[in-house]
């Protein structure tokens, strides 16, 4: 089951096409990673989707309904450049942007409390919104975001001016979040993010969709079969004419495979020549030179 | 809708509950008693003055001049020197010297005499002087020319223009400068309003749009709702304000006027009336009650506050969308806002002219023009424009505010998302036509 299902998505501006035929699907409860260089078209397709604009073309169903203005009540959204009104009151805002999701009064203030108290924030009910520091207005625009219990989530650059006790906070209740049902899309251009939070991952450029799958696969279908192995001893001399060695130091070999072979056969070799194995193991591109690589080489088209 | 209530309710209490707003809505009827307080404290607490006469011309000595509360003269026939020397000592706040006009009284038209004092005569005493020796003056010259003063009295005649309604209804004399003044009063403040409400509005467009709170907002609820919901809001609190005035300022007037009754002497002899007497003045004040009191206040009220909404729906849609397409440049702000300030200021040379000639037809065509009407109209209200002009200006209006909120809203939608980029008239115009 799939929370949000983009087919074919068209926007275009009076002299450019921000999204061009962007399809992917978000399933339900998965932390899905939004990732593209600046300007490829993710804020675009994240204003369609929180049905701020419309598509120019293609449909977006949001729990298999096609996108309708009933929907953003289900959608929290978080975007990249924060803001509250500064005059408020914490509590009057939270309880204001609430009840336009949707929930009563009643409701909004049981949840704003539940949500100060977990931040440990009671006392700050009755503060202005100017009266606090840039990361503390990040907490409630968080607060604000997640208030109404969507079923998606969207942040768009989460961590973005946030110390690193703070960033761990929020991302602890991402997980959260994600382990109650919420689907979340996490919109980023910091890929060691993406790797350590997302399961599955859509990478747009120039409003295209370029790459698209589980983090897993997308790693396993760029990997170039490199192994590294770090040992004790010497190196016998002849290996780089048994095996395409990358580079090597003294304690530790990057060697590639080649198609057809396995790798037990470096392996078997180095135990043969009595060298002393201390790890073996593969490497996996980072999402980083991915995300370089297809970008750069759809820009050099 | 209830989105739509919840933006009204926030626009609107955010900015009433300000003390900034409780102040000014308090201060301005409390500026009204104190101007009305303070000029009638003025007028009465001039002290009297002593002043000693010393006439060489023999005139004031047959017949000194009148004595008043402000004025007393005492005729002294010590040297002029010793007189200027030692007034103080004498108890006199001053001299007045007549000197021995001579042929000049009968060549010139104006003649002068001497007032020796360290401390000032003020003003109003001494126009009031000027006026009562001028008569003195005059009344002796009759009476040495030898024609019967009743004659010469006679040569003078006074017009004055009483207006009758054709239709043989009662009306007050001086009404139609009375309803200027009102007419004019109506017109600034439309005029004031439009600028202020205007400007809030855009401010408050251009803080949301810097603050980028306007991207979460607008992901709950549709750019139209936002920007209504600030207008009416904001009108609201204008709508307040007003009806907070109309309830307070005649209430202060009546009570400052209890208090501190107006002297209309001192009004007589203020600058700018110097022709007239003090009954006279007495008589405008009371037609100027009169006639205010007969003007048709359940018919202009309802009409003043329908034109007040009218226009400031007009205006400030246009407001709010210029404050859409700008972030934070000031400057940017102003030289698009220029258009719009110059139609007012347009507006209210147009209503000057008007209320000189109410039935004109430029009253009548500037009148269907919703950019004009609102100042314009209110301004006519007192002349009993015909009915008929009147609701069909305030249906034009109505409508026209109707179409300004709706195209505001298509540049709006679009402005609000539009960062770091200087607009044109030109791309505002490509903008309404932009599909959602």
């Amino acid at each position: 089951m799939n929370i949000l299902e983009l087919n074919n998505v068209l926007k275009t501006y009076e002299n450019h096409t921000a999204v061009d035929g962007v399809s992917f699907n978000v399933p339900k409860g998965r932390i899905f990673g939004l990732l593209g260089p600046n300007g490829a078209g993710k804020t675009s397709l994240i204003r369609i989707i929180t049905t701020i604009t419309r598509a120019d073309g293609g449909t977006v169903m949001l729990n298999g309904e096609p996108l309708g203005s009933e929907h953003p009540s289900q959608i929290g959204y978080m975007p990249e450049e924060r803001g509250l009104y500064k005059k408020m009151k914490v509590g009057d805002h939270l309880i204001y942007l609430a009840r336009l999701k949707g929930m009563s009064a009643k409701e909004a203030r049981q949840e704003i409390d539940y949500w100060l108290d977990k931040f440990d924030i009671q006392d700050w009910w009755d503060k202005k919104v100017e009266e606090l520091s840039k990361g503390m207005q990040q907490k409630i625009q968080f607060i604000s975001t997640v208030i109404h219990k969507p079923d998606l989530l969207i942040l768009d650059e989460p961590f973005s001016g946030l110390d690193p006790i703070n960033t761990n906070l929020i991302k602890d209740e991402i997980y959260q979040l994600n382990q109650r049902g919420i689907s979340i899309i996490f919109s980023t251009h910091r890929m060691e993010q993406v790797e350590e939070i997302c399961e599955e991952i859509v990478l747009i450029n120039k409003g295209k969709n370029i790459l698209s799958g589980s983090v897993k696969d997308v790693k396993n279908r760029f990997k170039e079969n490199l192994f590294e192995v770090k040992f004790e001893g010497e190196l016998p001399g002849g290996i780089e004419s048994q095996f395409n060695v990358i580079k090597a130091n003294d304690h530790s070999i990057t060697i590639k495979i080649s198609e057809g072979e396995d790798s037990n056969e470096v392996l078997q070799y180095l135990v043969k020549n009595n060298i002393h194995v201390i790890s073996f193991k593969e490497i996996l591109p980072t999402l980083n030179e991915i995300f370089i690589k297809q970008v750069n080489g759809v820009s050099t088209e | 809708m209830n989105k739509l209530w919840l933006i009204i309710r926030r626009e609107y209490l955010t900015r009433v509950k300000k003390w900034t707003f409780i102040l000014a809505t308090l201060a301005t009827p409390l500026a009204f008693a104190g101007f009305i307080a303070v000029s009638a404290m003025l007028s009465n607490q001039s002290e009297e003055q002593r002043i000693a006469l010393k006439d060489d011309s023999g005139i004031f000595l047959e017949k000194t001049i009148k004595d008043s509360d402000r004025a007393k003269f005492i005729i002294s026939n010590a040297p002029l020197d010793s007189l200027i020397k030692n007034y103080e000592a004498m108890d006199f706040d001053g001299v007045l010297h007549v000197p021995n006009f001579g042929e000049r009284l009968d060549k010139d038209q104006e003649l002068s005499v001497k007032y020796y004092s360290d401390g000032q005569l003020g003003m109003v005493t001494k126009m009031f002087i000027e006026s009562r020796m001028a008569k003195r003056i005059k009344s002796h010259k009759i009476d040495r020319s030898g024609y019967d003063r009743k004659t010469i009295e006679n040569l003078e005649t006074e017009v004055s223009i009483e207006e009758k309604a054709a239709s043989g209804e009662d009306r007050a004399s001086n009404r139609a400068e009375i309803a200027t003044g009102f007419g004019m009063l109506m017109g600034f403040f439309m005029y004031m309003a439009i600028f202020i409400y205007g400007m809030m509005v855009m401010r408050s467009v251009m803080e949301e749009k810097t603050n980028r709170i306007v991207e979460v907002m607008i992901s709950s609820v549709k750019p139209f709702q936002l920007m209504l919901g600030k207008l009416i809001g904001v009108g609201g609190v204008g709508l307040t304000q007003l009806l907070i005035w109309i309830i307070l300022i005649p209430g202060v007037v009546f009570i400052t006027n209890l208090i501190f009754p107006s002297n209309p002497e001192a009004m007589a002899g203020a600058p700018g009336s110097p022709e007239m007497s003090p009954e006279e003045m007495e008589g405008l004040i009371y037609q100027m009650g009169e006639t205010l009191s007969a003007l048709n206040w359940w018919f202009i009220i309802p009409l003043f506050v329908i034109f007040f909404m009218g226009g400031y729906f007009v205006y400030s849609s246009l407001f709010a969308a210029i404050g859409s397409t700008i972030s934070d440049d000031m400057g940017e702000a102003n030289s698009l806002t220029m258009p719009i300030s110059m139609l007012v200021v347009l507006a209210v040379l147009i209503m000057s002219a008007v209320v000189q000639n109410p039935n004109s037809s430029m009253a009548t065509w500037s009148s269907m023009i919703p950019f004009f009407s609102p100042v314009v109209m209110p301004a006519r209200l007192a002349f009993d424009p015909p009915i008929w002009e009147v609701l069909l200006s305030a249906f034009i209006l109505v409508v026209s505010a109707i179409f300004f909120v709706w195209l505001s809203a298509r540049i709006y939608r679009v402005g609000i998302l539009m960062y770091g980029k200087k607009v044109t008239f030109k791309e505002l115009g490509k903008w309404m036509f932009y599909k959602g």
